[in-house]
């Protein structure tokens, strides 16, 4: 069925590629205006204001407001001052946890760029040929791929805790005085939840990547084997430049899902000593008394900078036969 | 190379694969195999014998107690009041969406559908703060909130992520419904048909392959949210049950036995994705991302 889909949305290219000349015949598009009624009009209109009213409230409005607040200093109550900069210099001057939290989540990224989804397409290239049991190898490396993030951190917690974990039972490293505690000590916890979060996230870039293998025309491989390319060659030079809007769309959920790292780190230590990232700043800043929604926006704006550049990016790929 | 030394140096490579991909697979459900383990053992048995052992009793206490003791029937209930209108609700109005820009030609199509695709894509982190203040201050009537307001109640959580999940939905549903014939708007034109009776009878049923695939998948996510409850809600009676988690852990579930028939028995539903509906959940993962 994936398969399927994969190649009725390839085929949907050319259709939407010859708008070009649906564009220069411009008759048919201004007939097909003229034959709604009224009432049709304000259908239409209703039908794509609602959604857009209620993504615009929602999201829209939040996001710029973000952006406005994060140079007042506002609390919450009383009236909303304009501090200019003051946020963002207090944010790289005083604020402690703001460059490690930076830090942890570039080696979220790069951790996930490097290795998790590395592993995940190599083992899709495995996957896509025709072995025994290769269903079944596909569903045990996918089957975190559907548990929430707040559930594979209560199930790592089993492997990782101290006295009643499986790692340190194996290790008999369970006495008071030689524990390791993976979880709780600054520089392991933050490799012991990256482990946690890639065996989630190896499961969805293999689906991905195989759902784009399968969507790869067979007809390009028999070629490049009569020319006597080798499986790597046939890879390197015929399937993986194929592959090239997939590389990118997993390119840009490694970055997007580096950037929203949060559930793991949050469950295990509320995203402190040692797990700080930028989204655990953020909401530990409004969340409990401490309401500093201005000096929260500074941090989230930091966030959305980082972010604007790959959803930018994004969205250049995915609409781009609509720019045209 | 004689013909007898590639067959036997490809049969060697095939079996050293086969060795990987098992070690890979094994690798891959052993914590989960380990708390399904755990979860059968009573915890005096574990004390006792340690965690990593074989015999004792096995049983389905923990199973029994973490029900109970971490009121897992409340939080499901929760999740279920949210997750059904939510995802009815986004299905409904992303579908209207992607019909009037798929099948529409306007002004504002492109603009618009970079509105939603970027809406999808930004970290939750990004607008909760200004969001928080919203929640308090957009009032809300009666039987919908108790308190007047989107904050703290049920109904907040679904619009948030109803609003949250629509740009994903209507680019997923508008790329489908690009690839319908234009033709059969033109046939409900000339039939005399208006644009609401085209969207209802005719497109909509021709999309029920991608509403199905797009139902299994956002169902999964909206089960699996962890933050929009934990920020926009107070009471901890009222949370989802991927949210109320955050509260389990110390609370109520008081050794490593518990925890694992406790997160165990709220992956379930997850766990019925995987095994019945996988086909579903693949494809929705895969219509929003194949499309190049």
């Amino acid at each position: 069925m994936a398969n399927d889909r994969t190649a009725r949305s390839a085929s949907a290219t050319p259709p939407a590629a010859a708008g070009g000349v649906a564009a220069t015949l411009p008759a048919p598009k201004k007939k097909h205006y003229s034959l709604l009624t009224r009432r049709d009009t304000i259908t239409l209109w209703l039908m794509a204001g609602i959604p857009t009213l209620v993504v615009i409230v929602f999201i829209l409005v939040p996001t710029v407001s973000s952006i406005v607040l994060s140079f007042t200093s506002w609390n919450g109550v009383g009236a909303i001052k304009f501090v200019g900069a003051q946020n963002y210099i207090d944010l790289v001057q005083t604020y402690k946890p703001f460059f490690p939290a930076l830090a942890h989540n570039v080696i979220w990224l790069l951790f996930f760029l490097f290795i998790a989804t590395p592993l995940g397409m190599f083992l899709a290239v495995l996957l896509d040929k025709n072995i025994r049991g290769t269903r079944i190898y596909q569903s045990a490396i996918y089957m975190p791929v559907v548990l929430s993030l707040a559930v594979v951190g209560f199930i790592w917690f089993l492997i990782y805790a101290p006295e009643q974990g499986l790692l340190n039972n194996v290790l008999g490293r369970t006495e008071q005085g030689n524990q390791i505690s993976w979880l709780g000590n600054p520089s392991l916890n933050l490799w012991a939840v990256l482990i946690a979060a890639s065996w989630r996230q190896v499961g969805y870039v293999m689906v991905l990547y195989l759902a784009g293998l399968k969507g790869v025309d067979p007809s390009l491989r028999e070629a490049a084997a009569i020319d006597g390319a080798n499986e790597r060659q046939t890879f390197r030079h015929v399937v993986f430049p194929v592959m090239a809007p997939i590389n990118m769309v997993i390119l840009v959920i490694t970055v997007i899902e580096s950037l929203r790292a949060f559930d793991l780190a949050f469950i295990v230590n509320k995203g402190l000593n040692g797990l700080e990232l930028l989204s655990t700043l953020v909401t530990n800043n409004i969340i409990g008394e401490a309401s500093r929604i201005g000096f929260g926006s500074a941090i989230a704006v930091v966030l959305l900078v980082i972010s604007v550049g790959p959803i930018i990016f994004y969205l250049f790929r995915t609409l781009r036969e609509e720019i045209q | 190379m004689t013909a007898g030394a590639a067959a036997r140096q490809k049969k060697l490579r095939r079996a050293g694969l086969q060795a990987f991909l098992i070690t890979m697979s094994v690798l891959w459900v052993a914590p989960i195999l380990w708390a399904l383990y755990t979860s059968f053992r009573p915890y005096e048995e574990t004390a006792r014998l340690g965690y990593v052992s074989i015999g004792g009793v096995y049983n389905l206490d923990n199973y029994i107690t973490s029900w109970t003791q971490g009121e897992l029937p409340k939080y499901f209930l929760n999740t279920v009041v949210i997750l059904v209108p939510a995802v009815i609700l986004v299905l409904f109005l992303a579908s209207m969406m992607a019909f009037t820009v798929s099948r529409y030609s306007w002004r504002f199509n492109l603009i618009l559908l970079m509105l939603f695709t970027a809406a999808n894509l930004l970290p939750q982190q990004v607008i909760i703060t200004p969001l928080f203040r919203i929640f308090l201050a957009l009032p809300m009537v009666a039987p919908l909130s108790d308190n007047g307001v989107l904050y703290d109640q049920y109904i907040g959580i679904m619009v948030i992520h109803v609003a949250f999940q629509l740009g994903f939905c209507t680019f997923v549903l508008s790329n489908y419904m690009k690839t319908l014939p234009k033709e059969l708007n033109e046939a409900a034109v000339v039939d005399g048909a208006s644009v609401w009776k085209t969207y209802w009878t005719i497109i909509l049923p021709l999309t029920r392959p991608a509403l199905a695939a797009l139902a299994t998948l956002q169902v999964t996510w909206i089960y699996n949210d962890f933050f929009w409850a934990l920020v926009l809600m107070k009471s901890g009676d009222r949370m989802p049950i991927t949210s109320a988690m955050n509260n389990l852990k110390g609370q109520f579930f008081t050794d490593n036995n518990l925890v694992a028939a406790g997160s165990l028995m709220i992956a379930i539903p997850t766990l019925i994705v995987f095994f019945a509906l996988q086909k579903q959940f693949v494809a929705g993962l895969t219509l929003g991302s194949t499309k190049g």
